[in-house]
């Protein structure tokens, strides 16, 4: 029998630490829905996702009415777009885009994620045509996110990719300009990118999945913050106990949740991601339990030994808790998306390029970093390819979401609304890389072996 | 299928009593309770039994709820599965 503290501990941490699934995200592969003619793939597109995804939101929603968990999303990945277009003739995308939104509206989920192509060694004209689709089909979009994987530990770094996505990311933002460039929210450049990814910009429903699958993604900083709070005299191994404790709660919640929509929904069950996904609500950031282990403000000195401790932590309490983990399970540190990132960077403390050096042991990497409208589509390029290389090298998803917000600089905020938040401008070092991008060609995979 | 029940709140006169009958009106077992009273806060705790309850789990959950509101208190119901999965392996 469980005891009363055992129910008002699951009580507390749903009431007042933010506990929650993020995400339910169902994969759906669209590789049957190829056509010569693009008009006749949309509607096959249309057709599949509405077919199979009807019931998502409806589901989710019992779920969370029976289980008192609130379940923040409901979304769909489905299978890169860039294999489904290539079959058509036509060069534009946006057709397919718009099926995708469409979808999404009938399917009443909150984000639909597979705009995407995977172009780490090199791009083929689906590719290139889907790249240059971007600006139109974010722009014109609501719900729709794409993400382009331009490296990998085994192939490289796609520097002629990285070069274009410096380009149309600037595209991008000038095409909605009107909404602080939120278009580039909506897109994750990706080295080593995961094919069972449930969290959004950067889900797609990789080419080795099956059909259709569930993936459900945690979070839950709130309560790892809540479990280190008050603990001045703890030592590391104390405070990391803690958070593989709290980690593996909340994983078990998760996979219980999963296996729950997998099972009503008749779709298998894929993984569980066993992400910290911040919001900007006070109370659910994971900069505050960087801080709340003795930093005074996140980005300052230690603040990346921290981020290494938890990040760590999570997983190893997350992994037991759940039959199949994946995704890009770790610590998230979305700038716009923390309440205590948007602070720190706001004082001035959280800097471009100690985000970098976080990245090297976060989940992800640089993501919703809003910076100044007039940089460089090659400082841009610069800044993924730097991005890329700590993933490459390094054996781990790394990921750029830059939102070069047009019209606004250094010292302005871009406002995104809702779980994107807001976002201090920060500032990006002056000088230029152009010559280092207009090379082109590709930086060749790294030895694995004789590691230093 | 067993369910949860907590209901928190000030300490007031009939809340067992209250809870309980809207319980019974909906033909729902109760297998165990327990309440404490901590500084004139309330909190109970109970397992019920909703197999033969005549209504959805939504709708049960509304109507406990707004009884709850009632009262001024806060009451709630959760499948037992979530708490099980949490603290035991």
């Amino acid at each position: 029998m469980l005891n009363t503290s055992e129910i008002l501990q699951t009580i507390e941490m749903l009431d007042s630490q933010h506990l929650d699934i993020r995400t339910i995200t169902m994969g759906i592969s669209l590789l049957d829905c190829a056509d010569e003619d693009i008009d006749a793939a949309s509607r096959k597109i249309y057709e599949k996702i509405v077919s199979r995804a009807k019931d998502l939101v409806k589901v989710g929603e019992d779920i969370q009415s029976e289980f008192g968990i609130p379940i923040v999303n409901k979304r769909i990945s489905v299978t890169p777009v860039a294999l489904v277009g290539a079959s058509c003739r036509e060069r534009n995308y946006v057709k397919l885009a718009h099926a995708l939104e469409n979808a999404a509206r009938e399917t009443g989920v909150n984000f639909i994620g597979g705009f995407s192509a995977l172009v780490q060694k090199g791009m083929t004209q689906a590719d290139i045509n889907l790249i240059d689709s971007l600006p139109q089909a974010l722009s014109e979009t609501e719900h729709m996110c794409a993400s382009i994987n331009v490296a990998s530990t085994k192939a490289g770094i796609n520097m002629d990719a990285v070069k274009l996505m410096g380009e149309r990311i600037i595209d991008i933002a000038e095409a909605t300009k009107d909404r602080d460039s939120l278009g580039c929210a909506k897109l994750t450049v990706f080295a080593n990118a995961v094919e069972d990814n449930p969290f959004m910009a950067g889900a797609f429903h990789g080419p080795g999945e099956g059909d259709t699958v569930i993936n459900v993604g945690v979070s839950g900083p709130g309560v790892v913050h809540h479990a280190i709070k008050n603990k001045k005299d703890a030592s590391f191994d104390e405070i990391a106990e803690l958070i593989k404790k709290t980690a593996f709660k909340i994983t078990r919640m998760g996979q219980l949740v999963a296996m729950e929509a997998s099972k009503r929904l008749g779709v298998p069950f894929g993984i569980v991601d066993l992400s910290l996904a911040p919001t900007p609500a006070i109370g659910d950031s994971v900069a505050r339990i960087l801080e709340e282990m003795g930093l005074e403000t996140c980005g300052t000195h230690g603040t990346t030994a921290a981020l290494a401790l938890l990040n760590d932590a999570v997983k190893k309490g997350g992994v037991m808790a759940s039959s199949h983990v994946g995704g890009l399970s770790g610590a998230f540190i979305p700038v716009s998306e923390d309440e205590g990132m948007i602070a720190a960077s706001g004082k001035g403390v959280l800097t471009i390029d100690k985000l970098e050096a976080m990245t090297c042991v976060c989940s992800v990497g640089l993501d919703m970093i809003a910076v100044p409208g007039d940089t460089p589509k090659e400082t841009i390029s610069a800044i993924i390819a730097d991005e890329a290389a700590i993933g490459v090298i390094n054996n781990k998803t790394t990921a750029c979401r830059l939102i070069p917000v047009i019209g606004k600089g250094v010292g302005e905020t871009a406002v995104f609304g809702g779980l994107l938040g807001e976002a201090p401008i920060i500032p990006l070092h002056r000088e230029v890389s152009t010559d280092f991008i207009n090379r082109g060609g590709r930086i060749p995979a790294p030895l694995h072996s004789l590691r230093n | 299928m067993k369910a949860i029940v907590t209901v928190i709140g000030k300490d007031q006169v009939g809340i067992i009593a209250g809870v309980c009958t809207v319980l019974a009106e909906k033909n729902i077992n109760v297998l165990d309770i327990s309440q404490t009273v901590m500084q004139d806060y309330f909190t109970m705790i109970m397992m019920v039994d909703i197999s033969e309850a005549g209504l959805t789990f939504e709708d049960l959950s509304r109507d406990l709820d707004e009884f709850g509101r009632t009262k001024g208190l806060s009451i709630r119901i959760q499948r037992e599965d979530i708490f099980e999965a949490m603290h035991r392996i």
